[in-house]
């Protein structure tokens, strides 16, 4: 962490966490990737792991996350970030193992591999930024983009008797008998992020617990796809996301409601 | 260790094991599956990993995070597996990281047959993964030889930093022979993992695993460092078998199953006379091109053999360059040649070059 000599009469109260380099990364300005990572450095700082954890970038924006987190990283073929942290995790118990995915890696190219994985109680975290659209190829349409939602390739909206509806991963992992945690936050507000948080603690917790799988779904914005401006995206998305993908817990298995009690 | 009488998919498996394989990740597929099936039980008696994955995508990028951490990591499948495995395999390639993959080839294309086949040579050898990479390719063919090259594969991946194929068909993978196997050699400590392994920054900067290089000059700087290893290993790892060759004047070229029918064919044609020897890649990359241009300075003519539309002809051709006539015998779709096809297909080469 960063050495500050700070004056007598003032209190440290905000500083990068010791999980993220000091690098300036390459999202667009608005883009909320840059919240989760945080939010991500901080509940590893918080949890002491930093120096046990491997992280794994998927294919999409986020594919320079290794750049930003502070700590050991592979950088996975789209969508198998889940099968790569399998592999890593059955190796190494002793590690902390998690995958940053999008929505068109984690639902549709990496289907397979996140739910099989899930099915199994694979002993590793997923954090699954959903943006509702194919960020870092140029606005496409995702498997999670909404019904009459506008990308590059839906140019008149996602018709859904054309594309299929969109996935509703929280739910259909959470309904998996694998897994541990599984919950849908945002980060479109201050309570938003609280709550994104306090979701990755309990995931981590879970994990270094052994109590299965675990994601944090994580609503996201693009305001740059989207065509829209920062606070105009995220006024869409608490508008229009939230109530097509409801927040809050999917699954809390019975060992994750008592390591939450015990506290 | 005396011998015993080993299948060769389970002698392929129990070498692995006695070479050090920490984890295994498969798939089912015939004529592949008793791999995965000895690994099955093995494994989990020995207290090591062994995982069937939901697929071949799966199984090979469980391959490549084990990989990352620097622990010793098989898969093994056969032939449509092999395809489904192959962008795994480019950017385990280009991440350098150490990894064996087994293919126990069937009939092709499609979903073809579960017969011995070598119709893979072109997808192991060029590697048919994206961009430019090859893997080190070991042709057993024969069961104690399957044992050895198995061992070797995973030190040659540890040693480059590369994959390592294992390329048998059907046949070595099904048939039962007398062999000896390696002893159990001690697994790898945590600390003895590569300085490269993703292992967590514990008092030292974080380590990256990528095959992601933006800009023009810095994957090229890449490819040339990989480039660079390959012709290390093109110096280094050429492995061939010769039989009868010092006064040949006919050559037999055949890999695998049929390398050794191939040593049949050139018993029963010396018996009538014929002056023909054979040589057979044990690598089939890299290839031994420069003694197959030296044999081509001694005998009058070439007969390639293989169970394919003529993969590895190509190689032969390109290393020879014309210096002597080259003609192939082919079978395809699992039909195996036998030494009365082949004699008859030497004969003719024979006439035509005016040989003896
Ligand atoms: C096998 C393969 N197919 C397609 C691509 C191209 N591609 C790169 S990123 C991406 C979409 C990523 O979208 P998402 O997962 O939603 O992440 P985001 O960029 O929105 O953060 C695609 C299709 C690829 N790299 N590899």
């Amino acid at each position: 962490m960063a050495t500050i000599d700070i004056p007598a009469d003032m209190e440290l109260v905000y500083q990068r966490p010791e999980s993220l380099t000091p690098a300036h990364t390459h999202y667009c300005p608005g883009c909320t990737h840059g919240i989760i990572h945080r939010l991500i450095a901080e509940v590893l700082d918080e949890l002491g792991l930093r120096e046990r954890t491997i992280g794994i970038a998927p294919v999409g924006c986020s594919v320079l996350a290794y750049y930003y987190f502070n700590f050991d990283m592979a950088e996975a073929a789209h969508g198998r970030a889940p099968a790569m942290a399998t592999g890593m995790k059955r190796t190494n118990p002793d590690k902390v193992v998690f995958t940053y995915q999008g929505d068109g890696d984690l639902a549709a190219i990496g289907t397979a591999e996140i739910v099989h994985s899930a099915n199994r109680g694979e002993l590793f975290t997923t954090i699954f930024v959903n943006n509702a659209i194919y960020g870092m190829t140029g606005g496409q349409m995702a498997p999670t983009t909404l019904p009459g939602q506008v990308s590059t390739s839906c140019p008149s909206g996602r018709d859904v008797e054309l594309a299929g509806f969109p996935m509703h991963m929280a739910e259909l992992l959470g309904g998996l008998p694998g897994t541990a945690y599984v919950t849908r936050q945002a980060v479109f507000d201050v309570r938003g992020i609280r709550r994104t948080k306090k979701a990755l603690t309990t995931a981590f917790r879970a994990q270094l617990a052994g109590l299965g799988f675990t994601m944090v779904e994580v609503l996201s914005t693009c305001n740059t796809n989207w065509h829209m401006s920062v606070l105009g995206a995220l006024e869409w998305a608490k508008d229009k996301m939230v109530g097509y993908y409801p927040l809050g817990d999917t699954k809390v298995s019975d060992a994750v409601r008592a390591m939450l009690e015990e506290k | 260790m005396a011998k015993e009488l080993w299948e060769g998919n389970a002698a392929i498996a129990e070498a692995a094991i006695r070479a050090g394989l920490e984890a295994f990740y498969g798939y089912p597929i015939t004529p592949q599956t008793e791999v995965l099936e000895h690994l099955s039980h093995r494994m989990i008696e020995l207290g090591r990993v062994f995982l069937q994955a939901e697929s071949e995508v799966a199984s090979i990028n469980m391959v490549y995070g084990a990989a990352c951490t620097g622990v010793r990591v098989m898969t093994s499948s056969s032939s449509p597996g092999i395809s489904l495995m192959q962008e795994g395999l480019s950017y385990i390639a280009c991440s350098e990281v150490p990894a064996v993959v087994c293919n126990i080839m069937r009939g092709g294309p499609g979903l073809g047959n579960v017969q011995p086949a070598q119709g893979d040579y072109f997808q192991a050898v060029k590697s048919a993964g994206h961009g430019d990479y090859h893997m080190i390719v070991l042709a057993p063919s024969n069961v104690q030889e399957a044992i050895d090259l198995m061992v070797l594969a995973f030190d040659l991946a540890d040693k480059y930093r590369t994959i390592a194929m294992l390329v048998a068909d059907g046949a070595i993978g099904q048939m039962m022979e007398p062999a000896e196997m390696p002893p159990l050699r001690p697994l790898r400590k945590p600390e003895e993992r590569g300085e490269w392994a993703l292992t967590g920054a514990r008092g030292r900067e974080p380590n990256t695993i990528t095959s992601l290089y933006l800009g023009a000059e810095n994957l090229e700087v890449v490819n040339l460092r990989l480039q660079e290893k390959l012709r290390q290993i093109e110096a280094n790892e050429v492995r061939w078998k010769e039989y009868d060759t010092e006064d040949a004047e006919l050559l037999l070229v055949a890999f695998g199953t049929v390398g050794r029918i191939c040593q049949t064919a050139v018993r029963e044609a010396r018996a009538k006379g014929v002056k023909v020897g054979l040589l057979r890649p044990v690598t089939l990359w890299p290839f031994p091109s420069a003694r197959l241009a030296e044999l081509a300075g001694q005998v009058q003519g070439m007969l390639v053999v293989e169970m394919n539309a003529g993969q590895m002809l190509q190689d032969v051709r390109l290393a020879v360059e014309g210096r002597c006539p080259i003609e192939f015998y082919g079978r395809m779709g699992g039909v195996i040649p036998l030494p009365d096809d082949i004699l008859p297909e030497l004969h003719k080469l024979e006439a035509a070059v005016g040989a003896g």
